[in-house]
């Protein structure tokens, strides 16, 4: 292993030397960004041994979650009404939406640790937003592993699936990730929120957040009922890539998820944020005892 | 005998002040039971009936039993003891006249007796009510059963001690622990029982302890054995318990050496 | 215009306290009930009280982290929750155990980043920290990894990040727990000379009496969430109804303190070194040193002498003791 100390000052002087130019220039909000950001990857980069062994786990985290798809799609000619090429798309559009979230908040999972350590404290005593320091400070690189592995499944599944592309599905495919990232980070953020009323009710949240995921990889028609209606109207997770893939790939879906919620994912996303952004306010209102 | 009952006791009350914690986890473990029946009944459905010797009722009461049992077995470990080698606080534990391994082994049984009922029966009242279980009728299999889920108990113990106890050597064990994590969800039988797998992969994960952490005792508690299968299971359990204990006492016997070597 | 005017400010939480094997019930805790004052532009004050005394809760209320329960509170003209991001651009904050430094950069890369939050363009904070960087000391060890740095130069660091931005208001809480002996007086020769070169206002709170004695003019004594004392360290004494102690070594060992007949307000309070060593205590504003002498050397030879004067740490306890009683 690298000598931890060695490398970060290395790189150090490398940072400090690129916000050089103009030193009397006002500090904008893309600079400011930036310099969190980086300060973020220099830490993990710090120890670089542990860092390459943990994306190369998170590679293999993918793996198994594909792994655990086919161990029961290879028994059966088709799961959920989708062929094995079929339902790797959905479960590659999934992972990519989930590891772009988890790349930006997955860390507001732990909310309880940030409030019981007091680190809270130290980021609200600062001029800036609470949510905006949680996203840098907690901006987790390795989880680039994932969405390389994402990113390779998406690829297969593509290119092992006989897609009729159109402008409109092109369109969709595109979107498709995005706001599937989208949903993940309002659902971590909400989990966050959660957090300052439950401080011990961590768990709670993992079934929206990894139970949303869960769901989201799957094919949705083979939930039970009300299971595909929670998971499509009240937590929107299988619009993130089963219904996007159903008018993709021109299927029926099921009772609870008819084939026009594809159109969905987008909406369901700006309206979900929205929401999880109010319930951030009033945790954050909550924790400094101006709310109830 | 006694410090270590002490110990086990003090850990089942610690645990028992943490309720909303074991609600919110029962919640979880639930809903994540109504996701995994789902998919694997549909699995069946579409099969025809069976799968890797599963019918319906038997891949639900799979499914909510290894909910249940999830959380009492220890399936998602504890790094209190890096956390311990890290700050040097393990020194103190070394010095007292408890077994290292035992106390801690002591702790976590009595982790898993409180956490059978709190987290343990939602998931299968809400089984019950939304698929059904398929119990047996017969105490036989609730007897081995019993031993069995202590067996298991003791090896996730064991092995996430192990990857605990790889502080001594390393700096961070956050990517040892990642990999003990995803290998063991797969290799135990937690997502999909290991007989749906492809025949490589089955060979390969009967070759680990990693079945003997799940699937044993809760194919053996739902009766899917005979008593003698049952007991020739929990066999290699205990062979599984005994090879985990020799490489925890070895760890611990070098690690701490390197402790006093190097003067914490 | 005072730079903290606290008025009538109150807090109270509610708790779940166990009542019974299963139920718990809600209780009312009053962390701060009602306290007044003010401290002016350039001043530095000992904010000082016993754990759970309710410091912590005011500093939280003066921060913005905290929205009091009642009354008002201004910090450098602000109203600290609604305004906390702006209040955040005038004051420094220092949290003895929680560290607001990059733990895994070097030292020195931490103050970029401090210098953009406060939208400090790099001619402006750059000489900033050249000045602080200098006056504490921090050279030596800039580039090493935060996480790697020993308690004392970690606090330095901190307290240079708290000040980059030439905040008009310090707050510290704790700054010297568990420093050693240098540290801590580097650290109280910078404070005091930041104080008086730029005028900066210090609030600090502590267990350590020596930095309160060294630095504050002004101690504002917390007891179970009231103000028991607001005023001069040395009038706290008084206040407090210290005492003083002589210690006598005897030219020939006595093993009894009875037959040295002291005056009333003088207790004889200890023997050592096999009757060697006595001390008294004594009120000093009801005796002089002179006459609890005189009444000692009328039964016995006395060999040396010393005078203890009142540990405020002390004071502060008995102050306690009186505001419960």
């Amino acid at each position: 292993m690298a000598s931890p100390r060695a490398t970060s000052s290395l790189t150090s002087r490398r940072a400090t030397s690129s916000r050089a130019g103009d030193p009397h220039a006002p500090v904008t909000n893309f600079v400011l960004l930036k310099l969190l950001v980086s300060a973020r990857l220099r830490s993990q980069l710090a120890y670089r041994g542990s860092f390459f062994s943990d994306v190369a786990g998170q590679v293999l985290l993918g793996l198994t979650e594909f792994v655990e798809l086919y161990a029961i799609v290879h028994n059966v000619s088709t799961f959920g009404g989708m062929t094995l090429a079929q339902t790797l798309l959905v479960f590659g559009l999934a992972s990519v939406a989930f590891a772009l979230g988890d790349l930006l908040l997955g860390e507001t999972d732990s909310m309880s640790e940030t409030i019981r350590s007091g680190k809270l404290e130290v980021l609200l005593v600062r001029p800036l937003p609470v949510l905006l320091q949680l996203a840098t400070s907690d901006f987790q690189l390795r989880r680039v592993g994932r969405l390389i592995f994402a990113l390779a499944a998406l690829a297969a599944a593509l290119l092992l699936t006989d897609v009729h592309w159109d402008p409109a599905k092109i369109a969709l495919a595109i979107i498709t990730p995005l706001a599937g990232a989208a949903i993940f980070c309002a659902l971590f953020l909400g989990a966050g929120a959660m957090q300052f009323w439950i401080l011990d009710g961590r768990q709670f949240a993992n079934a929206f957040t990894y139970g949303g995921r869960y769901v989201a990889s799957m094919p949705g028609a083979a939930l039970f009922f009300p299971i595909q209606i929670f998971f499509t109207f009240v937590i929107p997770a299988t619009l993130v890539a089963y219904a996007p893939s159903l008018v993709i790939l021109e299927l029926d879906g099921p009772a609870g998820i008819p084939a026009w919620t594809g159109w969905l994912g987008l909406p369901a996303a700006v309206v979900l944020s929205g929401l999880m952004l109010l319930l951030w306010r009033a945790a954050i209102k909550k924790y400094t005892g101006a709310g109830g | 005998m006694r410090a270590y009952w002490e110990l086990g006791k003090s850990s089942f009350r610690r645990h028992s002040t943490y309720r909303t914690a074991a609600v919110a986890g029962a919640f979880t473990n639930s809903v994540f039971g109504l996701i995994r029946a789902s998919l694997l009944l549909s699995a069946i459905t579409t099969a025809g009936g069976a799968i890797g010797g599963y019918s319906a009722m038997e891949a639900a009461t799979y499914v909510w039993l290894g909910q249940a049992l999830l959380a009492p077995l220890g399936l998602f470990g504890n790094a209190e003891l890096a956390g311990r080698v890290k700050s040097g606080d393990i020194a103190v534990d070394l010095s007292r006249s408890v077994n290292l391994t035992a106390s801690y082994w002591a702790q976590d049984l009595g982790r898993a007796a409180f956490d059978v009922l709190p987290r343990g029966l939602p998931p299968l009242i809400v089984g019950a009510l939304v698929t059904g279980l398929a119990m047996p009728g017969t105490p036989g299999p609730y007897l081995l059963g019993f031993v069995s889920i202590l067996a298991a108990v003791s090896l996730n113990f064991l092995g996430f001690f192990a990857i605990n106890l790889l502080s001594f050597w390393v700096l961070e064990i956050r990517g040892f622990w990642m990999l003990y994590m995803v290998l063991m969800n797969l290799l135990s039988g937690f997502l999909v029982p290991v007989t749906w797998f492809p025949g490589w992969l089955l060979d390969f994960a009967r070759a680990t302890p990693f079945p003997s952490m799940l699937q044993t005792p809760v194919d053996i508690l739902a009766g899917r054995t005979d008593g003698v299968e049952s007991l020739a299971m929990v066999g290699v359990q205990l062979l599984w318990l005994a090879v985990l204990l020799v490489v925890v006492q070895v760890m611990v016997r070098f690690g701490s050496r390197r402790l006093v070597v190097q003067g914490g | 215009m005072p730079i903290i005017d606290v008025e009538n400010l109150s807090r109270e939480f509610q708790v779940m306290e166990p009542a019974g094997r299963f139920r718990r019930r809600r209780k009312t805790v009053h962390a701060v009930r009602g306290i007044d004052f003010t401290v002016e532009q350039g001043e530095a004050v000992g904010y000082i009280g016993a754990n759970g005394a309710g410091k912590s809760t005011t500093i939280k209320m003066l921060t913005g982290v905290l929205v009091p329960s009642s009354g008002r509170v201004s910090v450098c003209g602000f109203n600290p929750v609604p305004q906390r991001k702006a209040l955040a651009r005038k004051i420094g904050v220092v949290f003895g155990q929680r560290s607001q430094l990059w733990w895994d950069l070097p030292l020195q890369d931490s103050y970029p980043i401090l210098g953009a939050m406060h939208r400090m363009p790099e001619a402006d904070w750059r000489p900033r920290f050249r000045e602080l960087a200098d006056q504490m000391d921090l050279g030596e060890f800039l580039t090493t990894p935060v996480r790697q740095l020993s308690l004392g130069q970690r606090m330095r660091g901190e307290v240079a990040a708290a000040l980059l931005h030439r905040p008009e208001l310090v707050i510290l809480d704790e700054p010297t727990i568990g420093l050693d002996m240098i540290s801590k007086e580097k650290l109280r020769q910078f404070l005091d000379a930041e104080r008086r070169d730029n005028g900066t206002t210090l609030l600090l709170t502590t267990h350590d009496m020596s930095d309160i004695q060294r630095l504050c003019q002004r101690v504002l004594v917390v007891d179970d969430g009231a103000i028991a004392y607001d005023g001069q360290l040395t009038g706290l004494a008084e206040v407090a109804g210290a005492v003083r102690t002589m210690v006598v070594d005897l030219a020939t060992p006595m093993h009894s303190g009875v037959l040295f007949s002291l005056p009333d307000g003088a207790v004889h309070e200890g023997i050592e070194a096999n009757g060697i060593r006595h001390s008294v205590s004594f009120d000093p504003r009801r005796l002089s040193a002179a006459t609890v002498l005189a009444a000692i050397s009328s039964t016995a030879e006395v060999a040396d002498l010393s005078l203890h004067e009142p540990d405020i740490e002390h004071l502060v306890r008995q102050l306690y003791g009186r505001a419960r009683g």
